[in-house]
């Protein structure tokens, strides 16, 4: 049986790319045959993903080695409590708890997003490709147990992310993209020269094995390599390099472009995933590689952890401030990540400072893992609506927004509940989160940092009231704005107040970009599941327990 | 000083490429350059890794079926990291190339700032 998992462990990272060829080859026989590749692949990738969570759900830590041998490392699939001897040659492919909660997000996301992508397009096969290709390398970034690897995988998510981001028509979705291209493979590449540090001072690339040499577990070190300075490089770069990524305030320029410009699909599919993979792999890596007693272990240490922690409360502050000034609805959404990914870096920075008891720990893990679960929903939620609101009405911009909850009142409707979760209202998933985080920053005692999250409360508060007030209370006569998009012309929206209860399958036709179930059944399930996550809070950091554990104990493996 | 220069002169050429490829995508305004300045940055940290697997006296790492024990080898490992970041490297260049062969259809520059003016204009 354990041997059906690990099998399903490398499958969830082959199947994706392997499918990823389908549509192309396929494409030569017949036209627009991606849609329905990609739903079969992400079904059989569903199915991957539930079986493998539903054996760590058991507590196991399951490991897949790539090539090569095992020298000495115990039994490749390990039960509760044990944990792994010897080293590892090879790549190791790791499936723990905290990966699987990225795994199981990563399916549901891109098999929900594809409802939405069946009208809203682009339509050709090698969008499909690119769609299957990044849905791999992101499940590979959450497997992963290898360092290069790791980068690897950010890569090639990266990559097919700036190909995606650029399938749109216009000439601005080039300029997004290659700005993000030229700022993610920089910081891309100082993640690699961090790793090149961590290389020449340990030899090894295993996330396992290095940890335990930082720390001085081995045979052949005397003590712990904490305080060589090459390793608070190291960390330097790797934070840097993953932060870039994530898009934390100052390196964020890239993302409000390429959120902006890119095709509404792109845009929902890589809000959800493509900054939380990031902020994971930075997780991961200051979690369970350099550990919380690296941060202990000198000055320098700490005063980079803590440069990371004035980074990201900033994010949260100009996130939060930027997004509420944004005329234009999915650039408003864009800034307002960042602002969520600073408060996810402050729940990773927190959990690991010499300051944090194991209580404090413990809640800023909860806190990361369920804000990125529930930024994820939030988030891709958001803009399925506003693309949905967009398909719908052309409206593209807050004050093109004035009345439109008469008009679509499901989608509004969805707009608000998830507008409320982003502010972090309970009972929703977007509460839990902040509140985990906030509660680890109180019993840390950063009162700085707890302001801050109070503060970008308020703020976020500021920017989701805009556009309520305008969906609700708005009057409907206020005309669109002049300079908006071609599509929101005044004529077009008489038609059709019935396509948003959803009736039949029909589309309702508004030239080019038009509504559908999908779009919609998307919105309304991410707006119900942001609602639902919320009250599944306890299950969610039982989950989280083990991770918790692990973090507070200074372990390199998370073992039930 | 001069020995250690002599002795590990890659380190620096590694850390001048680097600052340099950086400095360029940063402060370069054609998009052209900035891929260029992308690639030595890159170049710098390939040099990076193969310095760190050179051994003295050491062969290349493919070992004779006559080997013996004392046998001194390049170290395999950064060298196969360094093919694949070549790989990831090509792929990034082309990915780029194609946008900027996009943007330059589009807007008739290379220019980053003239880009800006461009688009304000619309």
């Amino acid at each position: 049986m354990s041997e059906t998992v690990e099998a399903a462990l490398a499958l969830l990272v082959v199947v994706p790319f392997l499918g990823a060829t389908l549509p192309l080859v396929l494409g030569l026989v017949r036209d627009s045959v991606g849609w329905a590749v990609a739903a079969a692949v992400l079904v059989v990738e569903a199915g991957l993903a539930a079986r493998v969570v539903y054996t760590l759900a058991g507590g196991d830590r399951v490991v897949q080695v790539l090539g090569g041998e095992t020298f000495g490392r115990n039994d490749e699939t390990l039960s509760s409590g044990e944990s792994t001897e010897g080293f590892a040659v090879g790549i190791e492919l790791v499936g723990d708890p905290f990966s699987g909660v990225l795994v199981l997000l990563v399916a549901g996301v891109s098999l929900g997003v594809l409802a939405f992508a069946r009208q809203s397009g682009p339509h050709s096969n090698a969008f499909y490709s690119g769609y299957l290709l990044l849905t791999g390398a992101l499940m590979g970034v959450a497997l992963t147990g290898d360092l290069f690897n790791l980068f690897v995988f950010l890569e090639i998510s990266g990559l097919t992310t700036y190909a995606l981001v650029a399938s749109g028509r216009s000439p601005a979705a080039a300029v997004a993209a290659l700005k993000y291209l030229v700022v993610g493979t920089t910081g891309a590449s100082m993640y690699l020269v961090g790793i090149g540090y961590i290389f020449v001072e340990t030899g090894s690339l295993n996330m396992v094995d290095v940890s335990r040499i930082l720390a001085g577990e081995t045979a052949f070190l005397d003590e712990g390599l904490y305080t060589d300075p090459l390793v608070v490089a190291a960390f330097g770069f790797v934070a840097v390099g993953l932060v870039t990524k994530a898009a934390i305030f100052p390196l964020h320029t890239w993302q409000p472009d390429a959120y902006a410009e890119a095709p509404d699909t792109v845009t929902v599919y890589i809000s959800a995933l493509a900054s939380t993979a990031a902020a994971y792999a930075l997780a991961r890596v200051t979690w369970f590689v350099f550990t919380p007693a690296f941060f202990d272990a000198g000055a320098a240490n700490r005063r980079v952890l803590e440069f990371l922690l004035v980074l990201a409360a900033a994010s949260v502050v100009a996130g939060s401030a930027l997004a509420a000034v944004q005329p234009r609805i999915k650039r408003m959404f864009a800034y307002s990540s960042v602002a969520q990914f600073g408060l996810i870096v402050i729940g990773i920075g927190v959990a690991v400072h010499p300051a944090a008891g194991e209580q404090a720990t413990t809640f800023a893990v909860y806190g990361v893992g369920i804000h990125l679960v529930g930024h994820a929903v939030i988030k891709s939620g958001l803009f399925a609506t506003a693309g949905a609101l967009a398909a719908a009405t052309g409206a593209r911009r807050v004050s093109e927004y004035a009345g439109l909850a008469r008009r679509r009142p499901v989608l509004a409707g969805g707009m608000a509940v998830l507008g409320f979760a982003l502010v972090g209202v309970p009972p929703t998933v977007g509460f839990i989160g902040k509140w985990y985080v906030a509660l680890g920053a109180v019993e840390a005692g950063h009162w700085p940092l707890v302001t801050v999250i109070f503060v970008s409360t308020v703020l976020s508060l500021l920017y989701i009231a805009q556009i309520i007030e305008r969906l609700y209370f708005a009057g409907v006569d206020v005309s669109p704005d002049p300079a908006g998009t071609g599509t929101g012309s005044p004529g077009e929206t008489g038609e059709a107040v019935a396509a948003d209860g959803g009736a039949g399958a029909t589309a309702v036709a508004t030239g080019e970009g038009s509504l559908s179930v999908g779009m919609i059944a998307l919105a309304v399930v991410a707006a119900v599941l942001a609602v639902v996550l919320g009250f599944t809070g306890s299950e969610l950091s039982a989950w989280l327990d083990p991770v918790a554990a692990a973090v507070a104990d200074a372990a390199p493996e998370v073992t039930a | 000083m001069i020995g250690a220069l002599a002795d590990s002169y890659t380190y620096v050429l590694f850390a001048i490429l680097m600052v340099v490829g950086l400095y360029m995508v940063a402060a370069s305004a054609n998009l052209v350059k900035k891929v260029v300045g992308l690639n030595m940055f890159q170049t710098g940290i390939f040099l990076f890794f193969v310095t760190t697997a050179y051994v003295d006296n050491g062969s290349s790492p493919v070992i004779p079926a006559e080997a013996a024990a004392g046998d001194r080898y390049a170290s395999p490992l950064p060298q196969v990291i360094v093919l694949t970041a070549i790989v990831v490297g090509v792929a990034l260049t082309a990915v780029s190339l194609a946008l900027i062969v996009r943007i330059y259809d589009e807007y008739g520059t290379l220019n980053e700032a003239t880009l800006r003016e461009v688009r304000t204009d619309e």
